[in-house]
């Protein structure tokens, strides 16, 4: 399969995952789980910061439409697009990592530790723009934290289940004929 | 000259992150705005299709609660029928009623039209409640929706094609006016974006007499909704510090967790009462 349309055919699934069933559930209506933006952080490694942004914009632009207030989840989004190519220096074990590999897994991150370090950070930043963009303003401090906080714990937890259960075949690709 | 150009060349990404931020962050600020512009008709439209057909298989597990919640809709309706009651005499007497029989839709000041939810969030700050159905095309914007027994949900806040968007009373900007039943005080309801079913009534004076349990029912004053339809009760009671006011806290009682159809609410009275209020304020400035 090509890799425009497997990433197509990710967009239209976890945006049904994240809006018809993620979406419905509250816990302790403080929670809602968020997984839509693992299609941004599965993107390719080769692809340009510049059209990472943009595709993550147009992506959560249409999540939001689903709600009715544009703006939020476009803004997240493009905030862990532009994060993305910075952490995946870091945490990119050896030189040349990221063009033997086609997009970030465990197995290209070089370990199970640097790549739930890696989503974890950037779900992190996620959740918290978009619930201090919802709140505008920092009125109750410890709330939002802790909203953060277990939002993002449930977010890793779920990004963990989704690599256990589609397991992604990464082929070693290697420049050296 | 080149420098510039350097610049715009070796920041292009932070400018370009920068600019996409700015652009949500304006589409927030001034949603409706634009919402009502660009965005409205295509994306709603195509939402709501979607919306609509997942609703289809949504609507069938909540099949039985509904028809719980009809029933006992139903059932409260058939108690208020007149023939339940004992009249007195005197009323039974014949005389000659000044209102003409024929013209009685002319004297009618509400009317509930039913519409069919489909699309409802709670989760975020600023909830919206999507509807559909056959009377849509006679929903207009600002029109009051109250749930199926007869409480309050929100206001038609957008009304395109087929659907209509309702900013239902959990959202920040959400600024209704209740009233106390027993005290008949009157504040504004607002929202502060934490427990959906938990609202706030502000600006209700010291002096109300108020308990935990209060009926809080619509004023009326603003003519979306008829005086009298219930809010929520009072759960809890805060004086404020600063000013001479209450902070109440109210349950709602309608559930915003599995609504499942509305009623929109046609008033008679709700233009004209605004038109003169838009005169009152012209000539104020």
């Amino acid at each position: 399969m090509s890799i425009l349309v497997k990433n197509i055919l990710r967009a239209v699934l976890f945006l049904i995952v994240q809006v018809f069933a993620l979406d419905k559930i509250h816990l302790h209506q403080m929670v809602t789980p968020y997984l839509y933006f693992l299609f941004i952080l599965w993107l390719p490694f080769k692809m340009q910061r510049s059209w990472l942004m943009i595709i993550a914009f147009i992506y959560g632009f249409i999540l939001d439409s689903f709600w009715h207030n544009p703006g939020f989840h476009a803004a997240a989004c493009v905030l862990i697009a532009y994060l993305r190519p910075f952490l995946v220096n870091i945490f990119i074990p050896q030189e040349g990592a990221d063009t033997n590999f086609e997009e970030p897994s465990i197995k290209s991150m070089g370990g199970i530790l640097p790549y739930i370090i890696f989503m974890s950070i950037l779900s992190l930043f996620h959740n918290a723009w978009l619930f201090l963009l919802e709140a505008w303003q920092f009125g109750n401090i410890w709330y939002f934290l802790v909203k953060t906080i277990l939002s993002t714990i449930i977010s890793v937890l779920l990004i963990i289940i989704t690599e256990l259960i589609f397991v992604r075949k990464q082929k070693f690709r290697t420049n050296t004929v | 000259m080149g420098n510039i150009f350097l610049f715009i060349r070796r920041f292009s990404n932070l400018l370009l992150f920068l600019f996409l931020q700015v652009l949500s962050i304006y589409f927030i600020v001034s949603y409706s705005k634009f919402h009502e512009a660009a965005f409205g008709n295509t994306a709603n439209k195509f939402t709501g299709r979607i919306n609509k057909q997942f609703n289809k298989v949504e609507y069938y597990f909540q099949l039985k609660r509904t028809n719980d919640s009809l029933v006992k809709a139903n059932e409260r309706l058939y108690n208020k029928l007149r023939y339940n009651f004992n009249i007195a005499d005197s009323s039974d007497k014949v005389f000659l009623d000044t209102i003409k029989v024929d013209s009685v839709s002319r004297f009618r000041k509400f009317n509930f039209l039913n519409a069919k939810v489909v699309a409802n969030s709670i989760a975020a700050q600023s909830n919206f409640i999507v509807i559909t159905g056959d009377n849509v095309h006679n929903f207009k914007k600002g029109m009051g929706i109250v749930g199926i027994n007869n409480d309050v949900v929100g206001v038609i806040t957008e009304v395109d094609g087929n659907y209509a968007t309702v900013m239902s009373l959990l959202h920040k900007d959400s600024k209704l006016s209740g009233k106390l039943l027993k005290g008949g005080e009157t504040g504004t309801l607002s929202w502060d974006g934490k427990k959906p079913n938990i609202l706030s009534l502000n600006n209700i004076p010291k002096s109300a007499k108020i308990s935990l349990g209060d009926t809080i029912i619509t004023s009326g004053f603003s003519a979306i909704f008829p005086k009298g339809i219930l809010i929520g009760r009072v759960t809890d009671i805060q004086p404020e510090t600063t000013n001479n006011n209450y902070r109440i806290a109210l349950k709602t009682t309608a559930n915003f967790y599995n609504i499942e159809y509305v009623y929109a609410i046609e008033s008679a009275d709700a233009e004209p009462v605004k038109n003169i209020l838009e005169k009152a304020k012209a000539s104020a400035n």
